[in-house]
């Protein structure tokens, strides 16, 4: 049964119908996945992805249309995946992204899929990676993901495209915004929106200080000015986005990439499964009397982890993309 | 498979700029735990069917409140039967008298509400239509 409704799904697919496509991704969004990825995989790995991530307001939705307008009037088949949140009280959404891409609504060869994030935190939601590879295998030649854009802390973005552009724009805080962590760190180019503000070169100015005090090693993050709702600036970002695209291949860094981005995955879906089990013992085993740690002790007596010692924090290996200047040297 | 949101297109079309309405009833959805994809105003009924098979949607909402419906409606039906989207339930809802929404509903349109209509029956209404559509297609 599920065999049938899955070959049936497939020949959707292969015949290149945008409902197969449609039908996947809410396939890929309950949980029903597995088959289906393990089927096209072998297909993955064409795409040029492009992560798009910034705080509300600044403009994503309105890039990401000039940017398929873009790759449209260079031939390219474009998907479009933008996650907005869902309530944590009525798990609801209310998906508002396409608003700003009507324009491509009936063009054959873009296709739009809004996502809701249904808990998932980091900016993305559950199964936007099963999505970014479904388009992938669909035959999209750019699949454009646009985050949720709530936090300084959506860095799951650069884990999982090729491509990271954080936008920011003028007039949204003083210098020290752009020196904190997180969401600074993964930008492969700058994007100042609204570049038409009155503040724009002062956020101009304010990026280049910020990385004239680091030394990059490797790709040093471009900076592009744009103003969305008319189109300017957008040759030049996509000449940006072109040329990071260029040094991924050329330095091979596109291999460690898809190595990381492939961890990343394998780990979400990992602990994905853990935790549903997890959760199955949380009431049982977690009894009031006991104090926090020698319950999670009993919990995770049920996986064959016995006590020892508790770990590090999980932090994934540090790898500083770029390190202050005149702070290096000592070791190398 | 089991919960996953219902997913709704709500829709504006024509040149019809009134969208309270639209926003109230896509609001209600959504505290309703579902997933209401909005697409802005003045949309074409081809905009609108496109839409509605690329986020994989259960139902289609689509308000209006200009007069056209006895246009604007029966083109979203012949698009939904063109592009083999009519297991999607379309139900609609704005300014529309009696006799005309008996006459849309006789066409197709599976539900018609109008001014006055209780929020809560709007979300019955989805939810069991919109729940058969999903059984079936799953």
């Amino acid at each position: 049964m599920a065999n049938l409704a899955l070959d049936a799904l497939l020949r959707e697919f292969d015949d290149k119908r945008p409902r197969g496509l449609a039908r996947a991704i809410s396939w890929a969004e309950s949980g029903r996945g597995a088959d289906l990825i393990a089927h096209l995989y072998p297909r993955i790995g064409r795409a040029m992805t492009i992560g798009l991530t910034g705080p509300p307001g600044v403009g994503k939705s309105t890039l990401s249309s000039a940017l398929v307008k873009k790759a449209r009037s260079l031939g390219k088949t474009v998907g479009v995946i933008s996650v907005d949140p869902s309530s944590p009280f009525s798990h609801g959404a209310l998906l508002g992204d396409r608003i700003r891409l009507t324009e491509h609504f009936v063009d054959p060869d873009v296709f739009i899929r809004s996502m809701a994030s249904r808990g998932h935190l980091g900016g993305l939601s559950g199964a936007t990676a099963d999505a970014v590879m479904l388009m992938d295998a669909f035959g999209l030649d750019v699949v454009l993901i646009e985050t949720v854009g709530v936090g300084q802390s959506e860095i799951e973005i650069a884990e999982l495209a090729q491509t990271t552009l954080v936008a920011l724009q003028p007039g949204s805080g003083d210098s020290i915004q752009v020196l904190k962590a997180g969401i600074m760190e993964i930008a492969d180019i700058f994007v100042v929106n609204k570049a038409d503000h009155p503040m724009a070169n002062q956020l101009r100015r304010e990026i280049r200080a910020m990385m004239e005090m680091l030394s990059f090693s490797g790709w040093v993050p471009e900076l592009a000015m744009t103003q969305a709702v008319t189109g300017d600036g957008i040759d030049d970002l996509w000449r940006a986005i072109d040329s990071h695209v260029v040094y991924l291949n050329e330095s091979g860094e596109i291999s460690r990439k898809r190595r990381e981005a492939f961890a990343h995955q394998v780990r979400q879906l990992a602990l994905g499964r853990l935790q549903a089990r997890l959760e199955r013992h949380l009431y049982d085993d977690t009894r009031i009397d006991l104090d926090p740690y020698a319950a999670a002790d009993e919990v995770l007596a049920h996986f064959g982890v016995y006590g020892g010692e508790e770990p590090e924090p999980a932090l994934a290996a540090a790898r500083p993309r770029a390190v202050v200047r005149g702070l290096t040297g000592h070791d190398g | 498979m089991a919960n996953r949101p219902l997913r709704i297109v709500v829709a504006k079309a024509g040149l019809d700029g009134h969208d309270r309405g639209a926003k109230v009833i896509a609001r209600a959805l959504r505290d309703a735990g579902m997933e209401v994809i909005y697409t802005g105003l003045f949309q074409t009924p081809e905009q609108i069917v496109q839409t509605a098979i690329q986020e994989d949607a259960d139902g289609i909402g689509l308000s209006i409140l200009s007069g056209a419906h006895m246009t604007l409606f029966p083109l979203v039906l012949d698009q939904l039967k063109a592009q083999d989207a009519a297991d999607i339930v379309f139900f609609g809802g704005g300014t529309i008298p009696p006799e005309d929404a008996d006459e849309l509903k006789k066409r197709g349109v599976k539900a018609v509400f109008t001014p006055g209509a209780p929020l809560q029956e709007i979300i019955d209404f989805v939810q069991a239509e919109c729940g058969k559509r999903r059984e079936l297609v799953g």
